[in-house]
């Protein structure tokens, strides 16, 4: 099994091709958007680079809950209602959604993903 | 007048590669500028030149019916210029294609040499986004067949290539109008 250290460092390298950043940029606690820059083709980048990487399949919408985020039963007036974030927080075990849970605004959550999600995501996948 | 930058394909392999040539020649006007007196071929047009290899490779899997744009040039390495007279040969393969986008990988050589390596990805525009289509059928498969698409193209079975009823309706129609 690979340790925090290992899957981290996989992650770091997956994010420094995907994004063309450097590799100091990548910390921890980095978001995706707002620190690195990702746009939505970059997660597809990203999804991809992580699954070569670790040689595991992630299903579409398990990182990133567009499905559910683009659901009219689970978002109101632009913010995710709260059966929806119920839903958010079952499948998104990795993340911490306190911050967004207090203003689930849709348009917000592309910021919230940080790379130690990632490594908690991958960590639960390789586990 | 179309935005070409590749003279034919030589290979065409359904959804998993092709191979496509660019013969450089000081005919092209913008050589003359790029640079007077040493006119050399910019990449970033032997990177269009690849991304077409490679869309129209995408857009094939699909019948040419998915309106596939270039969404991101992950990576472009290029080892030197290429220079009037020089043949460039685009392989493009791809490496992921999903119902959302596809990875696509390629080298360009002149000769044996290595001139460049790039990964793009390409990815669907929905249709509320751009329309019917991005090209009028009769002329895209008018282009296919000059690019020599269906001469040399093989489907996933290796049986020759055939073209999507819709696009042989559509040059009939045109035809006759």
């Amino acid at each position: 099994m690979a340790t925090k250290e290992e899957v981290f460092s996989k992650v770091q390298l997956a994010l420094v091709d995907a994004l063309g950043v450097d590799e100091d940029e990548v910390k921890p606690e980095s978001r995706l958007v707002g620190d690195l820059g990702a746009e939505s083709i970059d997660f597809l980048d990203i999804v991809f680079r992580l699954e070569k990487a670790f040689n595991i399949k992630i299903p579409r919408g398990e990182l990133f809950p567009e499905d559910i985020l683009n659901n009219a039963e689970y978002v109101q007036n632009g913010r995710v209602t709260p059966e929806g974030l119920k839903l958010l927080k079952e499948r998104m075990k990795f993340a911490n959604l306190t911050a967004f849970e207090a203003n689930p605004v849709v348009q917000d959550f592309g910021n919230l993903l940080t790379v130690q999600d990632m490594c908690r995501y991958v960590e639960s996948k390789v586990a | 007048m179309r935005w070409f930058w590749i003279d034919r394909y030589t290979e065409f392999e359904s959804g998993k590669r092709a191979t496509a040539i660019k013969n450089v020649t000081l005919a092209e006007e913008h050589l003359h500028d790029h640079f007077p007196g040493a006119p050399m071929m910019p990449n970033p047009l032997v990177v269009e030149g690849m991304a077409q290899t490679g869309g129209l490779l995408v857009a094939e899997h699909s019948d040419f019916e998915h309106r596939v744009v270039l969404a991101k040039l992950a990576k472009a390495t290029f080892h030197f210029s290429a220079v009037p007279g020089d043949t460039l040969t685009y392989c493009m393969t791809i490496e992921s294609l999903s119902k959302d986008a596809a990875k696509v990988s390629g080298t360009s050589h002149v000769g044996q040499r290595l001139q460049a390596e790039v990964e793009m990805w390409f990815a669907y525009l929905p249709e509320e986004r751009a329309g019917k289509s991005l090209f009028d059928p009769a002329a895209m498969l008018a282009m296919l067949k000059q690019l020599g698409v269906f001469e040399i193209g093989r489907d996933a079975e290796g049986n020759p290539l055939q073209v999507p009823q819709y696009l042989t309706d559509a040059m009939a129609q045109d035809a006759k109008t």
